[in-house]
């Protein structure tokens, strides 16, 4: 059934909404920040959710979410004050129901005493807030209110095929037909089940002038014949007990045939006005104008294409990935094809003043604005994101003692969907690892005079056309003793080398460091820094980091708002044009002959910065030319790989800086190491773009030294 | 003829839900997404049958009903609720409010158009 699984799709991405309103509201209530309308959405959020999952029948999702909703409920009517423990123990039922839903859309099981647990930790909240008077007196006012509806079934037998005869008594209040009920319609529906006569007492009817025209003055008596129980009658009465007189007397056992011959019961016999078996055409007491619509008219509205659309909460549509970038692709053509064209233009040798020139400025303006509104299609906020990282910072608190409040900043800004994506697990980790080492016990801090609630911030904005994404927390800053104690120990450093502060906080990121003393299954799970910086580089990103004793530190990752283009440098080597991605780019050189040496036969280094970097004559690696150029007089790159690596690029020329629009070579040729994509110039030909960390990577390791294990 | 039924609802799962159903049946469906919305889109269009949620943001559906009760245009236009449980209170505050009937949450297709059929004209 398509239908179903697409609104059981629908569902769940609600669900995601829902849980995302959740832990922003329960969050804001936690600091006490939350007003009425933040309770009541925080009710809904989960009344929702649970009354989706009934629909597809989750029952234990429904049944979590009651108990979390009835707690919720006694909060939002102040029977429940938000404690920090009451809100403690609704924020991990949050995170319970997050992983409810997780589990009921993969089809996944969830551990049920965890879930038993929840539920009787809020079940005992809930009893607690009920002792309170005001809960007691709040049940009495809803115990006046409430009118059973009256079905009185105990006097059946058990269901019978037999036809009986049911002598039915309808006099009308007038708060029936405000209420949208009719008459007509029940006579109607009644006139569905059987045998069916019906006698319209108007003998109440005022005189005209004493009419009131929203007054009830007609009574019905019905008489029928049904093989179908009294609870159905009864059940076609539903909506109007309360606002009728209504009596259904049942004459068992009759048979159909005496039916019509007998009188009706129990009712003084009223001066018939009106006897019809087709009681569409029966005259009804007031008659409540609904607009006839036509069927014409009706249609139209339908097929109308003006028309809004309001199904949906924000005007927004869905649209397969695969459209988007196939419409990112083909932007990447057109700005690829405004540059040829202007470049050409150029060469023909044109005024910039004439006509086509400003033709072509106008175009470019006009491409490049296309090109951001196409990306910003696939930009998405990084909202969720962050908001999965308060969980985590939960988890943590939970789990270490620790009293850490996590705090954003710019949840709205825009990337990438695929960068979001990518950015989940490491900053997962720089979260972790900011709970778990940055921030000191509460008694630590209360000792270094600091408040025993640490924080960890999480902040986002567009910088230069890049994101930069920020972690900082408020704790100890980095060991730099320590962990120079344990480089030497991993024989990443020389135990006589001369550090920088900022190269010792950089060490964090060599492959094979961690700091944690015992690997605890928070932060350690076998992965250090050096993964988080290598994922990091692989979105064509940097990270960095700062420290300050007792003042806390701070990671700050600068990314590229989209994955489709990249801003490089265009080089020549050897007649042929490439493009590096500027991120790897740490410096340029035009070196001198001291500084470059001569190390054995064929490697040479250059001096840079009190290192050395090994030089890599790029066209030779890359088979355009079989000597290397000679250093001086060409230009060197010096780019930093994902091990840290320093390495110095030979290049002939630098062309240009500029933003290109990268090209799969694995899609249209096939995979070649070191490089890691193509591009299409301005002047139509194709241009490689170079992955640093590959390249480097295949050429002579043996050359290379890290560069910090050099220094000294 | 085909009637128009007006479904107000928060929960896109849940509009999305009506929508099939009652489309099925062969009425056709404007929705709106909350109380107010409802109100607006009752400006534009007449609907012979409306079915709306309690719990929603901007105007809850007492509130709605109760607008909707107070405005000559609308006499007489049948409103049932959705009840999440057949929770009394809850049925007779609508009730008080106005609302013809109410629809137990969660629902079956063929329930929904039985009781939609049963109030409608």
């Amino acid at each position: 059934m398509d239908t179903m699984a697409a609104i059981r799709e629908t569902f769940f991405q609600e669900c995601e909404e829902q849980l995302g309103e959740l832990e922003v509201g329960l969050t804001a209530m936690d600091e006490g920040a939350a007003d009425s309308e933040t309770v009541n959405a925080v009710f809904r959020a989960v009344h929702s959710i649970k009354g989706g999952a009934g629909a597809f029948k989750l029952d234990r999702l429904v049944r979590f979410a009651h108990t979390f909703e009835t707690s919720l409920d006694l909060i939002r009517s102040e029977q429940l004050a938000t404690s920090t423990t009451v809100m403690r123990t609704m924020l991990r039922s949050a995170d319970l129901l997050a992983d409810l839903v997780k589990a009921a859309r993969s089809g996944d099981s969830v551990d049920e005493t965890r879930v038993d647990a929840q539920i009787a930790e809020l079940k005992s909240l809930s009893e607690n807030a009920k002792e309170s008077p005001t809960r007691a007196a709040a049940d009495e006012a809803e115990a006046l209110d409430f009118q059973p509806v009256l079905l009185e079934l105990d006097d059946l037998g058990p269901p019978e095929s037999q036809a009986a005869r049911y002598a039915i008594k309808i006099i009308p209040a007038p708060d029936l037909y405000r209420k949208g009920n009719e008459t007509v319609r029940l006579l109607r529906e009644l006139s569905r089940m059987g045998e069916f006569r019906v006698e319209c007492d108007a003998r109440h009817v005022p005189t005209l002038d004493a009419l009131d025209p929203e007054g009830a003055y007609l009574a019905w008596r019905v008489e029928l014949t049904t093989s179908e129980d009294e609870a159905a009658i009864h059940e076609l009465f539903e909506f109007v007990v309360d606002d009728c007189e209504l009596q259904i007397v049942v004459d068992r056992a009759e048979p159909v045939a005496a039916a019509e011959a007998s009188a009706p019961v129990e009712l003084a016999p009223p001066p018939p006005v009106a006897v019809a078996n087709d009681v569409a055409a029966a005259p009804a007491a007031p008659p409540p104008e609904a607009a006839p619509i036509a069927a014409g008219e009706s249609d139209k509205a339908r097929a109308e294409p003006g028309k809004p659309d309001v199904s949906a909460n924000a005007p927004t549509i869905r649209v397969d990935l695969e459209r988007v970038d196939r419409l990112i692709n083909l932007v990447g053509e057109l700005v690829i094809n405004q540059a040829m064209l202007s470049q050409r233009v150029l060469e023909a040798g044109l005024a910039r003043s004439s006509s086509v020139a400003a033709g072509l400025g106008a175009l470019e303006q006009l491409t490049r604005e296309i090109q951001e509104g196409v990306m910003a299609i696939r930009a998405q906020p990084v909202k969720p994101l962050f908001r999965r990282m308060s969980r985590i910072v939960r988890e943590l608190t939970d789990a270490t003692g620790k009293v850490v409040r996590l705090r954003t900043e710019g949840e709205a800004t825009e990337v990438d969907r695929t960068v979001i994506e990518r950015l989940a697990d490491p900053l997962t980790h720089m979260v972790r690892n900011a709970v778990d080492h940055g921030v000191e016990t509460p008694e630590a801090r209360e000792a270094a005079g600091k408040p025993a609630q640490g924080e960890v911030k999480l902040s986002a904005a567009h910088r230069s056309g890049r994101i930069v994404i920020e972690v900082s927390d408020d704790g100890a800053g980095i060991n730099r003793q320590r962990v120079r104690e344990i480089a030497i120990k991993k024989e990443l450093i020389a135990p006589d080398a001369q550090l920088s502060d900022s190269e010792i906080d950089n060490l964090l990121f060599m492959p094979g460091f961690s700091t944690a003393q015992t690997v605890s299954n928070i932060s350690g799970r076998g992965v250090g820094m050096d993964v988080v910086k290598r994922s990091i580089q692989a979105l064509g990103g940097r990270i960095s980091i700062s420290s300050r004793p007792g003042h806390g530190s701070t990671f700050s990752m600068s990314l590229p708002l989209t994955l489709a283009v990249l801003d490089g440098m265009v080089v020549k080597v050897a007649d042929q044009t490439l493009v590096v991605p500027l991120t790897a780019i740490v410096e340029t050189l035009r070196p001198k002959r001291g500084d470059v040496h001569a190390l054995g036969v064929n490697a040479r280094v250059i001096s840079d910065r009190g290192g050395f970097a090994p030089l890599i004559d790029v066209g030779q690696e890359l088979g355009y030319r079989r000597e290397a150029a000679d250093p001086v007089g060409s230009v060197v790159l010096v780019v930093e790989t994902e091990v840290s690596t320093r390495c110095a690029l030979v290049v002939d020329a630098i062309h240009d800086q500029r933003q290109v629009v990268i090209k799969s070579l694995e899609a249209n040729y096939r995979q070649v190491p070191g490089i890691a994509a193509a591009t299409i110039l301005g002047d139509g030909r194709v241009a490689l773009i170079l992955d640093i960390d590959t390249f480097v990577a295949r050429t002579n390791r043996s050359a290379q030294e890290p560069l910090l294990a050099a220094t000294g | 003829m085909s009637m128009t039924i007006l479904t107000v609802d928060d929960s896109r799962t849940m509009r999305d839900m009506l929508k099939v159903a009652l489309m099925d049946a062969g009425y056709r469906v404007i929705q709106a997404v909350d109380g107010v919305h409802g109100l607006e889109v009752l400006e534009q269009e007449t609907p012979q049958v409306i079915i709306t949620d309690i719990n929603m943001p901007k105007l809850d559906g007492f509130g709605f009903i109760e607008s909707v009760r107070r405005d000559q245009r609308y006499l007489g236009i049948p409103i049932l609720v959705l009840t999440t449980e057949s929770s009394p209170e809850k049925k007779n505050l609508a009730r008080r409010a106005g609302a013809t009937g109410w629809i137990v949450k969660p629902f079956d297709s063929a329930k929904l158009v039985d009781v939609v059929r049963r109030v409608a004209a």
